[in-house]
């Protein structure tokens, strides 16, 4: 008997080796640009953008290529919670494109507005077109290149019809923090692009030293923050609105996220379940250093423990 | 003596090296943290080390000293200062004259790194002069002077990346880089003065002419 059922065993066990593997991920495209790897996944029915080889690499961007709408990822959504306080953005700036997501959801519900999408790499630019439905329209530019010269050079031509009403900063792809976009200076001057009433978000760390640094450096220029985090996930996203008190629990909050609800329910975004999710709670250390274009070891501190 | 030589020459090497890595820092709020912004620092701060290593050399020609030697440091001092003051309305202005990051960069570069680093570049030539005491020992002081001063770099750019940026802001380590250059200059500079020496340093006219 033993004899017998070995082979079959291993030819068990083998099949069951190759099938497993090729759930878990098949390369469909890998390319290395001027600033890091670039790899679509297909896993299982999702198709994933990552930003480097290393296994345990999470994933940028995936979309479902059954439900191509679906948020797969928590940061995306919660991104989206900006939109509890503008009610219709009419021009919006996107730091750091991935695989296009944001600007694709935000294109189709508000396909009146304009959309500047800012990424420093053209190899992302063309993974997002090619694997990700994303495309440039007379609405949605692409600027590609580094964030900051691109903010500092809409500066200098500043006019009050060029300000954003919306800026999402989703610039970290959770390997390397490009630090000169993580300081006071940066938030100075993306708050200048902002128009009254606008509104900012980042996407950052919830996890590590930088936690109180990014905190203080964006309440010191934003104002109080509402602090948005997915114990689950270790997303975090900060909100604020220059001159503003966002107040997430207040009726209008409510009556928006009531409208938003159906419109966001095809990219599997329970908005209403936000609000009370959005803390005022100052949960770091005020008293931590500011981020500085002087002094910021963005990528050091993330190593080391909260 | 020779032992001082060996620290400005360490120490010189250090300050370039810390010098160049806060280059990058200093640059990336105007220009980004791209390819060609590496590439701008990288290329003046070579071309300004080329162009130490010529006129340093040249230096030597002259009557050499440790006071002299004393007046480069504490000349890199005085000229690594006003970076502090002067880089960010320099960099504002380039930012709105030039379009090109690349070419923003490098005008950035000239402007804020060539005069401090072609003063360090003068270093280390001048110690190989003082020195070396014969022909035949030349290359071997040579190498050591090399040696030292390139281990000073290795140090200066471990240094800055892993520790100087965490602890401290930019302006608190370029100040103490100029600080390090000027003690060092000074100290140089009173040894010299007191008239001690190494024994070889005072070219005699005949030493001079084999040189030229």
């Amino acid at each position: 008997m033993q004899m017998r059922n070995g082979p079959v065993l291993l030819m068990v066990s083998l099949v069951c080796c190759l099938v497993s593997t090729s759930a878990i991920a098949k390369v469909i495209h890998k390319e290395r640009s001027l600033y890091q790897t670039i790899l679509v996944n297909q896993e299982h029915k999702l198709l994933c953008l990552k930003f480097s080889v290393r296994r345990e690499q999470r994933n940028q961007t995936c979309i479902d290529r059954r439900d191509p709408k679906r948020m797969v990822f928590a940061y995306t959504r919660m991104m989206l919670a900006t939109l509890l306080f503008n009610e219709n953005p009419k021009r919006i700036l996107i730091v750091g494109l991935g695989g296009g997501t944001l600007p694709l959801a935000l294109n189709q519900m508000y396909p009146d507005s304009t959309i500047d999408v800012v990424e420093i790499d053209p190899a992302v630019v063309s993974v997002a077109r090619s694997h990700f439905n994303f495309s440039p329209t007379d609405k949605v530019t692409t600027h590609t290149l580094d964030a900051r010269v691109f903010t500092k050079r809409l500066k200098l031509s500043l006019t009050d019809e060029s300000r954003y009403n919306l800026i999402l900063l989703d610039a970290f792809n959770g390997e390397y923090i490009p630090e000169h976009l993580l300081t006071q200076e940066y938030f100075q001057e993306t708050a200048a692009l902002l128009a009254p009433g606008g509104i900012v978000a980042a996407n950052t760390f919830a996890i590590s030293k930088l936690y109180h640094h990014e905190s203080v450096t964006f309440e010191s220029v934003f104002g109080p923050l509402l602090n948005f985090t997915s114990p689950e996930t270790g997303n975090r996203v900060m909100i604020a609105a220059p001159g503003r008190r966002l107040d997430p629990m207040s009726e209008q909050v409510r009556q928006q996220a009531q409208r938003l609800a159906p419109q966001l329910q095809p990219y599997d975004v329970d908005i209403q379940s936000f609000p009370e999710q959005l803390s005022t709670n100052r949960d770091w250390d005020t008293e931590a250093k500011i981020l500085t274009d002087s002094y910021n070891p963005a990528n050091l501190l993330r190593r080391q423990k909260r | 003596m020779a032992g001082l030589v060996y620290l400005l020459a360490f120490c010189g090497g250090f300050v370039i090296m810390s010098l160049e890595l806060l280059g990058g820092r200093l640059l990336a709020p105007y220009f980004g943290s791209d390819i060609y912004v590496w590439g701008s620092i990288i290329t003046v701060f070579m071309l300004s080390l080329s162009f130490g290593y010529l006129i340093g050399g040249r230096l030597t020609l002259r009557p050499t000293s440790i006071f002299r030697l004393g007046l480069i440091f504490s000349t890199a001092a005085v000229l690594l200062y006003p970076l502090m003051l002067i880089s960010e309305p320099t960099m504002n202005w380039i930012f709105e004259h030039i379009l090109d990051p690349r070419y923003g960069s490098l005008t950035a570069c000239v402007l804020l790194f060539l005069i401090p680093t072609v003063i360090l570049g003068m270093i280390s030539p001048y110690c190989v002069r003082l020195l070396v005491d014969s022909r035949a020992n030349a290359g071997a002081v040579a190498g050591r002077l090399y040696f030292v001063s390139t281990l000073g770099s290795a140090l200066g750019t471990l240094v800055t990346s892993f520790y100087l940026v965490l602890w401290f802001e930019m302006n608190q380590i370029l100040l103490a880089l100029a600080a390090v250059l000027l003690l060092l200059g000074v100290t140089a500079l009173a040894l010299g003065r007191n008239g001690t020496s190494i024994d070889s340093i005072e070219l005699t006219p005949t030493a001079n002419a084999e040189f030229t």
